[in-house]
């Protein structure tokens, strides 16, 4: 075996439930799923129970994440039950990352405190847009009012820690509201943001209504400049712009998301929830049923083990680039070589001087990493590891 | 055999009208088939067939039928190819014919592509009869039907067969029509063999099958036979007849259709038209009609990933041996390497060929824009024969150039005639001819450049008469022409794949709706890519397609990096589809861009 199993872990708890589905979402979520939070949690720490005896050896677990769907609609002491689960089976770490989605139209003063000692020490607010009529748009159950008492309260229960989703290139955005979202978020001064573009999925009310024309997106060059200006402004703030999509003050980079780029293990629990170990071989990936009827259903066996991965060394090569690229520190090549016993260059011949030659990637010291420009056209690049 | 038993007739109709259901209800009905045996739509074997709805060889079957009046019959369906760059296969599949069905959709009534058909076979004085298909639907509106049966093509439809063939309506009537309305084939059994060879294909077990009619005389097995075209001798190893399967016969006599395999080793030399005779007791005159098949239309077959040159090679040749009406041969260029240049009978044989390539042989290639040939007289007074522009000589070197005329024969309603005659002029057309055949129904005869033909006349046509005006043409001769090289920049390069000869007065206007349209077919990428038209070193039009700004993923899917992965895969897939010219990615579409210019 070529490599051994590293004894970090993060976890990723899946909450499937939503008071109403947003327009553009296509995670496994439900505003019926037909089943109770209380059984559904049941059915998490049930499948918690049973997998941490499949682990190869104990493993300390690093960071955890409770996402969704919307997370912030469990009771306290359901998040509770999660976070023991985690003590109990996954030697959860005193200092662990535990991250709590919140959506600002669901939140107390009383749940957030309830949260706080449960044992979650970080919060991810899906702010989304800080203007009443784009939130409207996506669907949202919230406006921005809600957003900033949500921070407020946040504060008050006691969060240090503290991140905000934010989504540009919406239907009907202008370059001036996007930017006055901007503003208004970073006058909620969270400790983290996280800025996406709006993709348009198969399958969404989104999809059918840019179909019809229903709404019109903003233009390709529009939406450049939109996460150009996310990338001048936040900085200009003191946010380091250290992942594509992630900003943070020092020190509050999200532990969690850089597990997923750094192709750290990570368990996922719940309905649709992902996993993936190191180990064996080159490691490999599976996912459980998005049903969440037939998760809770399966008791302790969620994934059936038909839909495992198992990763080729060429496909684990090519992980480790375009997933570690997305990091601005970059890779750092020799990291690679001690990894697979070959170059980047041996491995994907001429693509580095190819996208170094075009301004897409450059040398920062010893290390890789995307360019400005890159950043933006970074799936040009990423192509050519997959 | 007596010739008063034998029928020979074909079902002459609309793409979707329903002929392969038809025939396929006459061969279960007369239990050539059992309906278990039934492969649906027995005609069409090939895949690309069955999914174009259009039939590309000719097929024939035997069927038995016992008519009413208690005689035994024996009818052969012979059927034929169907588009306007198959016409003389059709006349000769038509000519071994003595009546047609004329299949017409109850519900929609004639459609264009019919008519060219139809009128093929009145011209040669087949016995054609309507056939009312479809009439169990719901909107069938078979008095409307007839009466534009009758006013459009003028034949008597009053008694018209009403049939579905898919609930099998009729077709007991059907058959019975077939007996009644058509003519035994006429002939003189003790005359010497005359038979019209009507296809070929090569089998690569038995070598090239033959299909003849005979129209004098006797065929036995071992009779020594003869192609008049090119006096080439062969025995009769084999003869026989499909029933619908291969079935030997000891003879075969006058009126009669099967095949002949006689050891013939390539399709080239079992030419449709020709007239088989005896070695040794031959017909005085050869059939009339016969003609030379000649590739019209040129492009350039490149593989996009260069590594495949051989297997084009060999797929090539696999294709050439079923198909002596296509040609081709090497062909370097600069933008796309090693690859062919392709004569075709025109466009849709153009494109059955790329796909078949494509499909059959899992190749991605380039297809260059169509061509036709230009005679090029240069100033040393000698002439070359050219079919690609990249060959065109400078100008100072020529004297002056041809290009072919075709003589075109539209069909088309009246209501569509002024926009008819407008795009003839358009491309440049000198007019001969406007019939009207009824008042209703017209022939415009015009004389037109092939190279206007080969680019997009056939779509134009189609598209101001609503698919009503129907085409057929044939070769003229060649005429001095005022023709220009017009070549295409990317970035400053000139792509020799791109360039292409033009009419000088409608460089200008081409050159600009080219440039625009590649503008919308190259997508944006990493560099701002330049597409120029030039002629010699002047730039006549020119646009810019802007770089890229963005393409980035970013949302983490919650840890689901499989996507991920997938959603790159795909964009390095479509990456492998694209030919990279110097440092730009063009899409295959690019390199056909002039056949999408609107006008």
């Amino acid at each position: 075996m070529p490599y051994h199993f590293s004894v970090n872990l993060s976890l990723y708890i899946h909450i499937p439930f939503c008071v109403r589905k947003c327009l553009y979402c296509d995670f496994a979520s439900s505003e019926l799923p037909g089943v109770t939070h209380e059984e559904y949690v049941a059915a998490v720490v049930r499948e918690m129970e049973s997998r941490a005896k499949d682990l190869p050896e104990p493993a300390k677990t690093e960071t955890m994440y409770i996402g969704g769907g919307t997370p912030s609609l469990l009771a306290p002491q359901l998040v509770e039950q999660l976070i023991s689960a985690a003590q109990n089976h996954y030697h959860l770490a005193a200092d662990a990352e535990i991250t709590l989605e919140a959506n600002p139209g669901t939140v107390t003063a009383e749940s957030l405190a309830g949260y706080r000692s449960a044992g979650v020490n970080r919060l991810s607010i899906g702010v989304q847009s800080m203007d009443d009529a784009m939130l409207a748009i996506l669907g949202r159950i919230h406006t921005a009012q809600q957003a900033r008492e949500a921070v407020a309260i946040a504060r008050q229960a006691g969060f240090d820690n503290i991140g905000i989703d934010l989504i540009h290139s919406l239907p009907g955005q202008t370059l001036d509201h996007w930017e006055q979202t901007l503003h208004d978020a970073l006058a909620l001064a969270p400790e983290h943001i996280s800025v996406y573009g709006l993709t348009i999925e198969d399958g969404t009310p989104f999809a059918a209504m840019a179909e019809s024309g229903e709404i019109a997106l903003p233009a390709g060059d529009d939406s450049a400049t939109m996460f150009e200006m996310a990338i001048a402004l936040l900085p200009a703030s003191s946010y380091e712009h250290y992942e594509i999509a992630n900003f943070a003050r020092p020190g509050r980079r999200s532990r969690h998301n850089q597990v997923y780029w750094r192709r750290g293990n990570y368990l996922g629990f719940g309905a649709s929830a992902h996993s993936f170990l190191r180990a064996p071989g080159f490691g490999k990936r599976w996912s459980n049923t998005p049903d969440i009827g037939e998760f809770c259903r399966a008791g302790s066996s969620p994934h059936t083990g038909e839909d495992v991965e198992h990763l080729t060394k060429q496909d684990a090569m090519g992980e480790s680039l375009f997933l570690g690229l997305r990091m601005l520190e970059g890779i750092d090549p020799e990291d690679f070589r001690n990894e697979y016993g070959e170059s980047i260059d041996e491995a994907f011949p001429g693509v580095l001087d190819r996208h170094t030659g075009n301004g897409l990637l450059h040398k920062i010291g010893p290390r890789i990493a995307l360019t400005g420009r890159g950043i933006l056209l970074a799936n040009l690049v990423f192509a050519d590891f997959a | 055999m007596s010739q008063e038993i034998i029928r020979n007739f074909s079902i002459i109709a609309h793409i979707d009208h329903g002929k392969s259901t038809l025939a396929d209800r006459l061969l279960e009905y007369t239990g050539a088939l059992t309906a278990r045996e039934m492969q649906d739509q027995f005609l069409d074997k090939m895949d690309l067939e069955r999914e174009r709805g259009i039939t590309i060889k000719a097929q024939t079957v035997r069927l038995n039928y016992k008519a009413d009046n208690g005689k035994e019959y024996i009818l052969n369906l012979i059927d034929t190819p169907g588009h306007v760059d198959f016409t003389y296969e059709v006349s000769r599949s038509l000519a071994a014919c003595e009546g047609g069905l004329l299949v017409v959709d109850a519900s929609q009534g004639v459609e264009a592509q019919t008519l060219a058909n139809v009128y093929l076979a009145l011209d040669i004085n087949l016995e054609v009869f309507p056939v009312l298909n479809k009439i169990d639907l719901p909107a069938a509106e078979p008095e409307r039907v007839i009466q534009e049966i009758e006013d459009i093509i003028g034949i008597d439809a009053h008694d018209a067969v009403l049939a579905s063939a898919k609930e099998g309506i009729g077709t007991r009537e059907i058959l019975e029509e077939i007996v009644k309305k058509i003519p035994p084939p006429k002939g003189n059994l003790d005359a010497p063999l005359k038979a019209l060879l009507f296809d070929s294909w090569y089998d690569q077990y038995q070598g090239v099958i033959i299909l003849v009619r005979i129209i004098d005389g006797t065929l036995k097995k071992g009779d020594k036979i003869q192609l008049m075209s090119t006096n080439r001798a062969y025995e009769a190893l084999k003869v026989g007849v499909f029933a619908p399967v291969m079935r030997e016969v000891p003879s075969l006599s006058v009126g009669e259709v099967g095949f002949i395999i006689a050891g013939i080793k390539d399709v080239a030399d079992a030419k449709v038209g020709d007239t088989v005779t005896l070695l040794h007791r031959q017909c005085s005159q050869p059939l009339e009609g016969f003609k030379e098949v000649k590739p019209m239309v040129f492009s350039g077959l490149y593989p996009i990933d260069t590594a495949q040159y051989e297997q084009l090679r060999d797929a090539l040749a696999k294709l050439k041996l079923n198909d002596s009406s296509f040609s081709y041969e090497p062909e370097t260029s600069v933008a796309l390497g090693f690859g062919f240049r392709c004569g075709f009978l025109g466009l849709l044989h153009m494109e059955i060929i790329q796909e078949r390539l494509e499909r059959e042989f899992s190749l991605d290639l380039i297809t260059t824009a169509p061509t036709v040939v230009y005679r090029v007289h240069r100033t040393d007074s000698s002439m070359i024969e050219i079919e690609s522009a990249a060959k065109m000589p400078e100008p100072q070197h020529i004297d002056y150039m041809e290009e072919p005329f075709i003589l075109a024969h539209i069909h088309v309603p009246n209501d569509f005639v002024g926009p008819v005659l407008a795009l003839c002029v358009e491309k440049r057309g000198v007019q001969r001819e406007i019939k009207y055949l009824t008042p209703t129904r017209v022939m415009i005869i015009y004389e037109l450049p092939l190279n206007e033909i080969v680019l997009d006349f056939y779509d134009r046509l189609k598209s101001i008469s609503k698919g009503y005006a129907s085409l057929d043409y044939e070769h003229l001769d060649f005429r001095q022409s005022d023709l220009v090289r017009m070549n295409i920049m990317i970035n400053g390069e000139v792509v020799d794949a791109l360039s292409l000869i033009v009419h000088k007065e409608k460089a200008y206007y081409r050159g600009r709706a080219l440039v625009s349209k590649m503008k919308e077919l190259i997508s944006r990428q990493m560099f701002e890519v330049a597409i120029q038209a030039a002629i010699g070193n002047k730039v006549i039009a020119r646009e810019t397609v802007k770089a890229l700004r963005k393409d980035v993923l970013a949302k983490c899917y919650g840890g689901d990096i499989t996507r991920k992965r997938k959603l790159l895969e795909k964009q390095k897939e479509g990456k492998k589809r694209m030919k990279n010219v110097g440092n730009v990615e063009l899409p295959q579409e690019a390199f056909l861009a002039i056949l999408k210019v609107e006008d």
